[in-house]
């Protein structure tokens, strides 16, 4: 504004200063507006907001009261769980305070479970090395992370006699830590042999396409159970009589090829997603085939899809949930067992073990998808540049 | 090998190609590679294969087909088509195919519904349904469904009333921890009219549907096609019905002491898979819609409103078309995990193709290769017979690009 001319016609009437901006109207702000638009827009909206709010008073006192509570938290035995007057209890956290050791360590003998408790401290140490993007010196986590820490674990867990830990035989291990070594063992096999896969899939060599694409699609076009019982009953008829191979050691070969199959269809979105001057760009440098996928292509590749690996991840995850049915004393085996053990023979002590088996899945998975979230908005954020 | 002349090729000339060992001539090279995994899955196989033969003579295990036709001796609590113990591997291969075929059918049709309505609730501007949803979408995707079937046949159907207790329902549904009693449908001789009629009416509802888009496309009017459609489907055969009459009956269950008479028995092991399987499956088409509906970028909706179209129609002619070509293939994979996972029926019991075949029939006949083959196989079937509709459908429903 031309404050000269305005001073020089200086009226009562004219203004000198911009008004001040006004606050806008109360119906516009304010919780009572948010509530208006998200909640009462419209006839249609009320309704839905009527029923939802139904939904939500029905269902959430119900479940708060079952799993907090009504819950019984201390007791020795089903005693405490039982109906009193004809009133059934909450939740029978005491039962699953009783047995909590035994969903994480299975059988493992008890004086030795701190080589579980390392296992899981160790294990920690590398997902997080990997998993936190600044961490010093990443190249070493991985080496850790895929070399180090399955060799030390093998060890640890298994027993070594050179070291003065005594064996302990996999038939005695279970529960949290079962699933969590079978589902190590899975997300560490499963990414280089995914990439190998995936490679070999795009491969020029019509041999090695012929065998990855042959390989990839038997194992994703039949359940994972089939895979399961396949490495359960044909694999020890594959070897000669005189090996014999351990019963966990099956599994974990099922649930090896089986995402690595998921794996590398994953990895293949991502190569596919990069453009094709990126490999014209390496191949004009003079780089080899390996040269340009370990330094070029690769790490773009797998950047981008590091949300699509961690889902395949959480799938993983949830699918070590099957080795029960082949046998295998998992997590979800030990909540099984314990949960008609008749000495906590109580109306909710089967809900209490679902819902502590339910919520011990969950933070695991709904941590791991809260990463992938987290790297895909960051991934967005840096292609807007 | 081709490699005794590589060194005499080289020499001076222009236009020869460069001499080099041919270990660095990427060509050769990759025929090496391939010879090189060729042996080796041969060799592989081979070994696989004699180790197996070898251990399935010492343990006296028969091989082949033969006992397809052998005496299963088995019962199976529920079967759509006949058996008895009497009969054979076969048979049984069948009962299990068919449970395996109804739950994942079913499973399907409900798991779509529920996923479309939870996916839309999820794009919800109401804060309290769209929360919901969310709570839902990641309750559900984040537990093993083992542990959601487990929890449903466990924990909510074997903990239902004694038969003698039974939940008494209106319209003659009994449901106990037997699972659910429902009236079973009775059809008379005249019956067959009613379906004739249903026939006929589904096939003048398509033929309107075609001449309604001839004349949309012709004029630019449309037609009341949900309609006059819904009076075809619904109404004709409904008065052919009166006109025969009503050639319909029910065999309403009879709760007795301890059993429960007549009617249809749906089994908790069914049910219980197909709630696990429903509800699982639901949320992650409820992700799919989802990401569908936001593909449609903003501007076609403003567009549309520009050219004057309503929002109902908005939404019928631009958004759902255009959402529908991203949602339909992660939808077909759903489809297709949730005919794979059904064979979990495995851990609460209901009889289907794992369970009776890969689970029975291998333990007793002991056959592994075989019994793990055909069933694998038929999964394959499945999977590769749904991607070549799917590429099928693709190839038309791909947007064509200049």
């Amino acid at each position: 504004m031309n404050t000269q001319v305005v001073s020089a016609s200086s009226k009562a009437y004219v203004r000198q200063e911009p008004a001040a901006v006004l606050p806008p109207p109360g119906s516009l702000i304010g919780p009572l507006a948010w509530i208006r638009d998200n909640l009462f827009s419209s006839p249609s909206n009320i309704l839905l907001t009527v029923v939802a709010a139904a939904v939500a008073y029905i269902s959430i006192p119900s479940f708060l009261n079952f799993l907090i509570f009504d819950a019984v938290w201390t007791g020795a035995d089903r005693e405490a769980c039982i109906a009193k007057n004809g009133v059934v209890p909450g939740a029978c956290w005491a039962f699953v305070r009783e047995r909590v050791n035994f969903f994480i360590y299975g059988f493992y003998p008890v004086d030795q479970r701190w080589r579980v408790d390392l296992f899981f401290v160790l294990g920690a140490i590398g997902v997080a090395w990997m998993l936190w993007l600044k961490a010093p010196r990443r190249d070493i986590g991985m080496i850790y992370f895929l070399v180090v820490l399955p060799l030390v674990s093998y060890y640890l867990l298994g027993g070594a006699a050179w070291l003065g830990l005594p064996a302990v035989d996999t038939a005695r291990w279970g529960g949290l830590m079962v699933t969590l070594v079978v589902a190590g063992v899975g997300i560490v096999a499963s990414l280089p042999l995914g990439i190998l896969l995936a490679l070999g899939r795009r491969s020029k060599l019509p041999v090695i396409k012929f065998f990855s694409v042959m390989f990839i699609e038997f194992v994703r076009g039949v359940p994972l159970i089939t895979v399961l019982f396949m490495a359960n009953t044909m694999l020890p008829l594959f070897l000669p009589d005189n090996i014999t191979v351990d019963k966990l050691l099956r599994a974990l070969v099922g649930i090896g090829l089986f995402a690595s199959a998921y794996m590398a269809e994953v990895v293949r979105a991502g190569l596919q997603a990069l453009p094709k001057g990126q490999y014209e760009g390496a191949m004009a440098m003079g780089l080899g085939y390996w040269q340009m996928m370990r330094l070029i292509i690769l790490p773009q590749a797998l950047k981008v899809t590091i949300p699509n690996i961690v889902n395949t991840y959480i799938g993983l995850f949830k699918d070590t949930s099957l080795l029960l049915i082949v046998g295998i004393f998992d997590f979800l085996k030990a909540i099984e067992t314990a949960r008609i053990d008749p000495q906590w023979a109580a109306p909710t002590t089967s809900t209490t073990g679902y819902a502590f088996a339910a919520i011990v899945y969950f933070l695991f998975c709904y941590g791991m998808a809260s990463y992938a979230r987290a790297m895909e908005r960051r991934l967005s954020v840096a292609d807007k540049r | 090998m081709s490699s005794v002349d590589a060194p005499k090729m080289g020499g001076t000339g222009g236009d020869e190609k460069p001499r080099v060992a041919f270990w660095n001539d990427p060509e050769k090279r990759g025929y090496l590679f391939q010879a090189l995994l060729f042996v080796v899955v041969g060799y592989l196989v081979y070994a696989a294969a004699s180790n197996a033969i070898d251990n399935l003579t010492k343990q006296k295990i028969a091989t082949g087909f033969g006992f397809w036709n052998n005496t299963a001796g088995f019962d199976i609590g529920q079967r759509l088509i006949p058996y008895e113990t009497t009969s054979s591997y076969g048979r049984a291969f069948w009962v299990g195919l068919v449970n395996t075929l109804l739950v994942a059918s079913i499973g399907i049709v409900f798991a779509t519904m529920l996923g479309f309505i939870i996916g839309v609730a999820r794009l919800s501007k109401n804060f309290l349904v769209n929360k919901l949803a969310a709570i839902y979408v990641e309750v559900i995707r984040n537990t093993p469904l083992l542990l959601q079937l487990l929890f449903w046949y466990n924990a909510v159907l074997k903990a239902l009333p004694e038969v003698r207790d039974s939940v008494a329902m209106p319209g003659g549904f009994f449901l106990n921890n037997r699972g659910l009693f429902m009236p079973e449908p009775v059809f008379g001789a005249s019956f067959s009219w009613v379906t004739w009629a249903l026939a006929a009416g589904l096939m003048g509802y398509f033929a309107y549907g075609r001449w309604a888009r001839k004349k949309q496309e012709r004029t630019g009017q449309q037609s009341p096609v949900l309609l006059v459609g819904l009076g075809l489907v619904i109404a004709v055969p409904l008065l052919v019905y009166f006109a025969a009459g009503q050639p319909l009956s029910f065999n309403i269950p009879d709760l007795g002491r301890f059993n429960i008479r007549g009617g249809v028995q749906v089994f908790p092991e069914f049910v219980a898979l197909l709630l696990g399987l429903v509800i699982y499956t639901a949320a992650f088409i409820a992700e799919v819609v989802r990401a569908g509906i936001q593909a449609v970028s903003k501007g076609q909706t403003e567009a549309a409103y520009a050219l004057g179209l309503r929002p109902g129609p908005t939404l019928d002619l631009v958004v759902i078309p255009q959402a529908m070509r991203v949602i339909i293939p992660p939808l077909t994979s759903q489809y297709l995990n949730l005919t794979k996972n059904s064979s979990l029926a495995v851990a609460v019991g209901y009889p289907d193709l794992v369970q009776v075949f890969m689970g029975t029939v291998l333990n007793q006949t002991g056959q592994a290769v075989e019994v793990i083959a055909i069933t694998m196989a038929v999964y394959l079937t499945i999977s590769l017979f749904t991607s070549l509709v799917m590429n099928w459908y693709n190839s038309r429903k791909a947007l064509v690009e200049r």
